[in-house]
């Protein structure tokens, strides 16, 4: 076999051991252009992380993706996979190990789903039952009904259509994974539906994934890292979603991030990760005395009920009267906010609410409240 | 309608199918010359075709093919390959007559074949090659049977054509439907001009009507049906 990686293939042990994918000062400047379409981009992407490469148009992100499977060829550099010196290897041997789903699917029109999917592992020369085993198994895994087999992507939507995308690149369960912005031509409710399901295929396939989309909101709900790239292909920044809105590297990277970076890192971070306060709570039969020391501790005008690690309800203070805090005929808390839901809808819940606070359950127990200002001050701080 | 029924005796009288010079005889001579003349253009004109087109190279070649195939005709062929063919001992008739058919039938083959395999949605070619196909593959699995429905159209368009022109090889004494025209024209027989025009067209038309009851077999399934018949073809 002429591709097997040379000695000099071996990447340094010094360099991020666990770096499925390394780019290294690579540039692509394409013929009869003056300005580099990438520049001296090194980029390293974890095993079996989601790496989200977003930016502008012109900046070279489908271009960069495209030279790790070497669909364009880049001008200078080194890429590595999976500790092969991609440049090194045959193209056909390069991409038999990296799964590639693009943005118009690319299926071939004149085979069945079953066939699409079959592609590399007939190319690897599985034989036949191996192959019809994992067609089925990829069938499921990306949520098609076992009868689509036999039928031509003509007769799918373009949600199936990119299922079987989906399925094709994974078919010979390549350790890398390349999608040129794959949700881009299906409608803004398939594509969400089709976020949600890549996460779930990832928690169960742990891919090394690198992901091109000019899409800021997809990219932060995708990535574990987020590379932001400027016009001519320079790497602005990269991080964590959280990173990137928490600290933004400059003004371009602030910019793209867009007005309402704030509202975007609520969206990142599960109520679960605060620690919750009981809020103003008292007990049915607690005295009016009582009830105004602790409104008055949260400055609010209003008690919740609690009994037993179950919310009653809430009532103002205005309507305690002189008696005791009733056990029934309280105002319901209508939003009921689970400790897996994020600060975003958090936040949604409050201002919607007349409390002006969320309370939130874990399935039936109380945990906790949460108030605008507590919300405030988790993303100031 | 005199004429008519005359034709219509000539068809139904068994010595015009008999013989040396009959009409079964001609009709087979015809229809076996214009086969293997298309049969030789589709050798000729498919493989750099698709090569090129498979390069995505040689625009200009095709453009300027089709235009040659529109600007000569067909006749002029044949005086021109008629000399050359006596030169080479190749004597009068089937020779010239068949060079004429073969340039008349590769315009259209090359040309639609070039541009059939150059538009293939070129996101497929690019996920067969991403998929980890060689160049080879990328051409056998996806190009040309992606590119079938445009390359059968024209070899069923080249038939017809070469069909309806093979009457042409009469004028040089080749045999074949063409002599009940010649022939008919020069003896002022109007029944032999017609029954020869009349087997020629239907002689064409079966050809066509066979290529599309043959095209359920030759067309890869799962292209639509607006695929297959939006399918353009350069041919004159």
């Amino acid at each position: 076999m002429n591709n097997l990686p040379k000695l000099s293939a071996v990447p340094p042990r010094s360099a991020m051991p666990d770096a499925m994918i390394r780019l290294e000062h690579v540039s692509k400047t394409f013929p009869g252009s003056a300005a580099p379409a990438v520049r001296d981009l090194s980029l390293e992407v974890p095993e079996g992380e989601i790496v989200v490469l977003v930016g502008p148009s012109g900046c070279g992100k489908t271009t960069t993706l495209k030279m790790i499977n070497r669909i364009i060829e880049p001008t200078a550099g080194d890429i590595w996979v999976a500790g092969v010196n991609a440049i090194a290897t045959e193209p056909h041997v390069l991409r038999r190990q990296i799964g590639y789903v693009i943005q118009q699917t690319g299926l071939f029109p004149h085979r069945t789903v079953a066939q699409n999917v079959a592609t590399v592992p007939r190319l690897l020369g599985w034989d036949r039952p191996s192959i019809d085993d994992r067609v089925v198994e990829l069938i499921e895994l990306v949520g098609l009904e076992p009868e689509m087999a036999d039928r031509y992507p003509a007769e799918l939507s373009g949600g199936q259509q990119q299922r079987v995308g989906v399925a094709r690149a994974l078919a010979a369960d390549p350790p890398v994974l390349l999608m040129d912005e794959p949700f881009g031509a299906v409608d803004p409710i398939i594509r969400a539906r089709l976020q949600v399901e890549l996460l779930g295929l990832q928690a169960q396939v742990r891919k090394t994934i690198v992901f091109v989309t000019h899409d800021i909101d997809e990219a932060i709900q995708l990535g574990d890292q987020v590379a932001i790239l400027n016009v001519g292909g320079v790497l602005e920044q990269i991080g964590t979603p959280e990173d990137l809105l928490r600290e933004p590297a400059n003004e371009f990277v602030a910019e793209f991030l867009g007005t309402d970076r704030g509202l975007k890192r609520l969206s990142l971070i599960p109520v679960h990760a605060l620690d919750l306060d009981p809020g103003p709570v008292v007990a049915p039969g607690a005295s009016k005395q009582e009830s105004l020391v602790v409104a008055e501790r949260y400055e609010v005008d209003w008690v919740a009920v609690e009994s037993g690690g179950e919310l009653l309800g809430w009532l103002y203070l205005a309507e305690l009267e002189n008696g005791r805090v009733p056990a029934a005929d309280l105002r319901p808390f209508r939003t009921r906010l689970a400790a897996t839901a994020t600060l975003k809808e958090a936040l949604n819940a409050i201002v919607t609410s007349r409390a002006k606070a969320a309370a939130v359950f874990d399935d039936d127990r109380y945990l906790g409240m949460l108030t605008a200002d507590r919300i405030s001050d988790e993303i100031t701080q | 309608m005199n004429l008519l029924s005359d034709v219509l005796d000539f068809f139904l009288t068994a010595q015009s199918w008999t013989g040396d010079d009959g009409l079964l005889i001609r009709t087979v001579d015809h229809l076996a010359l214009s086969l293997f003349a298309t049969m030789v253009a589709v050798a000729l004109a498919l493989p750099p075709a698709v090569w090129l087109g498979h390069r995505r190279r040689g625009a200009f070649l095709a453009v300027a093919l089709v235009n040659v195939g529109r600007a000569v005709p067909s006749f002029g062929i044949v005086a021109l390959a008629l000399p050359i063919s006596l030169r080479l001992g190749l004597g009068l008739g089937f020779w010239p007559t068949f060079v004429a058919l073969v340039a008349l039938a590769m315009p259209p083959v090359f040309t639609n074949t070039y541009s059939g395999i150059r538009e293939v949605d070129p996101a497929i070619v690019e996920a067969a090659a991403g998929m980890g196909m060689t160049d080879v593959q990328v051409l056998r699995t996806t190009e040309l049977p992606l590119a079938t429905p445009v390359i059968w159209t024209a070899v069923r368009v080249s038939t017809v054509q070469v069909i309806a022109t093979a009457t042409l090889g009469a004028v040089i004494g080749w045999g074949g439907l063409g002599r009940y025209l010649i022939d008919g024209f020069a003896q002022g027989n109007d029944v032999w001009v017609l029954a020869g025009g009349i087997m020629v067209a239907a002689l064409a038309l079966l050809a066509d009507a066979a290529f599309t009851v043959a095209e359920r077999w030759v067309l890869p399934r799962g292209l639509s049906s607006r695929d297959r018949s939006e399918v353009e073809t350069v041919a004159v």
